[in-house]
């Protein structure tokens, strides 16, 4: 079983975001930029199960710019077998949104055919929560989003999903899309033998043309802006003050 | 302009962030109808029928809509998408799952949980963990939206709208559900509640998250949540997760309690009224944000606070 699993250039989860002050976006220069966590749990679950004895092979795509070669070598370094990259210009990856990526990832299913598609259920970037979903409906496939378990076994994945009001048990008929979410594993840290190793491991790089995919966005962004800010409160002594503040100063008790 | 509403419900009753979804609906401007979908699910269609603004409930009956599978209902609601320029759901784990799928079969982008309605075609929402807020126009004839829960008050009730049976489409038979493990609680939903009392990993054990916190949540009438790092250590189950990438809550009150205050945590937190902290480390970030913050010992405080009260 071949299983693909798509991943995403992101700022790195420790950066503090800064809004830029023209308002066109958030800060990107010189700017920390890492594997989508999530992402790093879906690759860390296909090379679980390449170990099991279940999938024969793990491919990283990504859809993006030249760097985005950065994010797939992390993932060969932490056991996919070999890459692709649907390169797009830098000007194009800015406005690259997630419907157009499930339509390049579609085409880039048809081609490999993969059984299973293991994608984090969002990118930390633009929290969107789509491309997984999308491409399942790209494809007619089945769809287990949110997976804190999984196990495949005769033709079907068994998905453990975390929902609002606790954990749903899914059966899918395979070939199948798999959205993680954090608490699916923990992901391994890549050895530095195994990073020199991903430096030798094959990447294919493919236009978005040659996948015959319009890839023009839908969405405008008009201006990106600062949150409000919350003004820090003060400190209060003990419990009694707490208590005193709560009760007669915001009236929430 | 007509808007679909998807409900989430359980299909004997309706799910509370169908309310706000039905609001921001009418925030947008036009007839508003609500599709309620499932099996069995005729009271729920009822209490769509009573929301304030809705012009028409359509209830889609079958079996294989019982378990609210993305497959089969993506199907029926693009089947009835025809004649709409919107589609809302809230942007829960039930309308997060499906309304991708949707636009991905209507052919256009999906704008997920908005903030804010500047126009028809113009939205709010935050990206970065909430640490920005995007203003995005759709170009795309049908706008597919997902509702973040918090921004928008629930519509009112006492309506009385028609009711109209529509047919199911054919099963596809891609999904069966196995089984659910449902947190079972006599407290308030985590994402409706005024008051919510929430434990990280200060608690230092699930034990000690029961204990100290249960007690306060009981004087206060409040809902349980925890960080992600309590959530991971195993003190609670998933569903208390607050987050960005668990529930995002905004209270009247929430107490944060040996919670440092991550980014991510405060991402699905500081949109609430009041903020207390209670934390040993002066210096952690929850308390940039909180509007009375208490440092010691929680294992002395919690208790004293809950006598207190």
């Amino acid at each position: 079983m071949k299983v693909l699993v798509p991943v995403k250039r992101v700022i790195d989860y420790n950066v503090k975001v800064r809004v830029k002050a023209d308002q066109s976006g958030v800060e990107l220069a010189g700017v920390k930029m890492a594997l989508n966590p999530f992402d790093e749990i879906a690759v860390e679950e296909g090379v679980r199960l390449k170990e099991a004895g279940i999938a024969a092979e793990v491919v990283a795509v990504s859809c993006g710019a030249t760097v985005c070669q950065e994010q797939l070598r992390t993932a060969l370094a932490l056991g996919a077998d070999r890459a692709i990259l649907v390169e797009t210009d830098a000007a194009q990856a800015e406005t690259l949104q997630s419907l157009a990526v499930a339509k390049l990832l579609k085409a880039v299913c048809d081609k490999e055919q993969p059984q299973l598609v293991i994608l984090g259920k969002q990118a930390i970037d633009d929290d969107a929560n789509q491309t997984g979903q999308m491409l399942a409906a790209l494809l007619g496939w089945p769809q287990a989003t949110f997976a804190s378990k999984v196990s495949v076994a005769d033709g079907k994945a068994q998905v453990t999903r975390e929902i609002d009001g606790g954990l749903e048990t899914l059966s899918i008929r395979l070939p199948a899309i798999v959205t993680t979410d954090l608490r699916l594993n923990e992901p391994r840290y890549a050895t530095l033998p195994n990073i020199m190793k991903a430096k030798k491991k094959p990447m294919d790089v493919l236009k978005p043309a040659e996948l015959g995919v319009d890839i023009a966005p839908r969405l405008t962004t008009l201006k990106v802006a600062e949150p409000p800010k919350r003004q820090a409160g003060v400190k209060v002594a003990d419990v009694a003050e707490l208590v005193a503040k709560l009760k007669n100063e915001a009236k929430v008790i | 302009m007509a808007i679909l509403v998807i409900a989430e419900h359980d299909n004997a009753a309706l799910k509370a962030a169908t309310l706000n979804t039905v609001a921001a609906a009418g925030k947008v401007g036009g007839e508003v109808h609500v599709l309620v979908a499932g099996s069995g699910c005729a009271a729920a269609a009822q209490a769509a029928a009573q929301l304030a603004g809705v012009a028409k409930v359509k209830l889609a009956e079958a079996p294989h809509y019982a378990d609210q599978t993305a497959e089969n209902l993506a199907a029926l609601v693009v089947a009835n998408a025809s004649g709409y320029t919107h589609i809302l759901a809230p942007a829960t784990t039930f309308g997060k799952n499906l309304l991708p799928r949707v636009a991905a079969l209507l052919d256009v982008a999906q704008i997920s949980e908005i903030c804010g309605v500047e126009s028809p075609d113009t939205f709010v929402r935050p990206i970065y963990a909430g640490n920005a807020l995007a203003t995005v126009k759709s170009s795309d004839p049908v706008k597919v939206i997902t509702v973040r829960t918090t921004a928008f008050d629930a519509c009112g009730q006492g309506n009385a709208a028609p009711v109209e049976a529509i047919a199911a489409c054919p099963d596809l038979g891609l999904t069966q559900l196995v089984g659910r493990e449902l947190t079972k609680s006599e407290r308030p939903e985590l994402g409706a509640a005024k008051v919510i009392v929430s434990g990280g990993r200060g608690l230092a054990s699930g034990e000690n998250y029961h204990k100290l916190l249960e007690p306060l949540a009981d004087k206060l009438n409040a809902a349980l949540g925890a960080s992600r790092a309590a959530v991971d250590a195993g003190f609670v189950p998933n569903d208390y997760q607050v987050g960005q990438t668990g529930k995002v809550v905004a209270p009247q009150l929430y107490l944060a309690i040996g919670i440092s205050g991550a980014i991510q945590h405060l991402a699905g937190m500081k949109d609430s009224k009041v903020i207390v902290a209670i934390n040993k480390d002066p210096d952690a970030p929850i308390f940039a944000v909180a509007d009375y913050g208490l440092v010691g010992d929680l294992f002395q405080i919690v208790p004293e606070l809950t006598a207190a009260l």
